[in-house]
């Protein structure tokens, strides 16, 4: 199935954690912060939340600015 | 007599020390922004939130924490009120704190506020609990709505951001001083430190500047100058200056003139 992760398209299997998306783009344990169709998700519930396909997810972290 | 450091100072029930706040952009790498957060003094920085690359982010919230200064989220490129309530959530979940520095922007010519957007995004983010701090634009009603809505200090500009034009309109400044009851934190346009020193003589609370010290050509010495004019235009605030003459007033005494 299609997921949209930050921006790009993802095959990924069906079951497919949002926990896992996570850890495709970083292992970082805090500062990470990811959203399921404009719904942000706490990291405790990550590994409990399979995506669907054609889902969009968001995952950012802080960086230089203002 | 001490120098003054200007007293203490409050935002939402936190007491902070120094009344500059530093914004992290625009820093050339860590290591400057880790020797300009030390020299600044400064006990509040702001980051932006990104989508995370696989090059990763280095260790910026460790340089931050390392420096004992607190995060403070900004939702910097939000154009809607949309926009900028999911990069707070998400700030809120990444970062663990409620603050939030609300930046809605018109565009990216000017990165002036969309006060329409502006105030819809406050009063919904006041609503879901944040603390609200919001950059906006130099018009006093402005501003007082924004503290209207629940926000926790407003941050009017002194010019576009980056632009270091200093402070174009500071009578402007001076009329939000005057109404707020939150603390008016100058942002943006900074460019030097007679500009920061400006903020404070209007009565600001306190400054942030990012641009203006990471940027300099000597970061770290910009840093030591915007803290020392902070204090001064405080100092200079507290003591209250003199009333502006059109003509000369003598400062020599009068009687005793020797004369030919």
């Amino acid at each position: 199935m299609n997921v949209t992760l930050n921006g790009e398209p993802r095959d990924v299997p069906p079951g497919t954690t949002l926990a896992q998306l996570v850890g495709m783009l970083t292992d970082q344990p805090t500062g990470v912060a990811a959203a399921l169709n404009g719904e942000v998700l706490p990291r405790r519930a990550w590994a409990g939340t399979p995506v669907r396909d054609r889902d969009q997810v968001e995952v950012v972290t802080a960086v230089q600015g203002g | 007599m001490d120098i003054p450091n200007g007293e203490a100072w409050t935002i939402a029930g936190r007491t902070l020390t120094s009344r500059l706040i530093i914004g992290t952009g625009g820093a050339q790498s860590l290591d400057v922004l880790r020797k300009v957060l030390t020299a600044s003094g400064t006990q509040l920085t702001t980051v932006a939130m990104r989508r995370v690359t696989a090059a990763g982010e280095g260790s910026l919230l460790g340089v931050i924490k390392q420096a004992g200064v607190d995060v403070l989220p900004n939702t910097a490129g939000c154009h809607t009120a949309t926009e900028a309530l999911l990069v707070a959530r998400l700030a809120r979940e990444a970062l663990g704190t409620d603050w939030v520095k609300l930046e809605v922007v018109a565009d990216d010519i000017t990165l002036l506020p969309d006060p329409e957007e502006l105030i819809e995004a406050a009063r919904k983010l006041v609503a879901d609990g944040f603390t609200v701090l919001p950059y906006t634009n130099d018009d006093p009603v402005l501003a007082l709505r924004l503290e209207q809505a629940g926000c926790a200090a407003v941050m009017p500009l002194g010019a576009p951001i980056g632009s270091g034009l200093g402070i174009r309109n500071p009578h402007n400044i001076a009329m939000i001083v005057e109404r707020a009851r939150v603390p008016v934190i100058l942002d943006a346009g900074i460019g030097t430190a007679s500009e920061a020193a400006q903020a404070m003589e209007l009565g600001c609370g306190g400054v942030l500047i990012a641009s203006a010290i990471t940027r300099a050509a000597d970061p770290e010495m910009m840093a030591i100058a915007m803290r020392l004019a902070v204090q001064a235009g405080r100092a200079a605030h507290g003591a209250g200056r003199i009333p502006r003459r059109w003509h000369a007033v003598a400062s020599s005494p009068v009687a005793g003139q020797v004369s030919s």
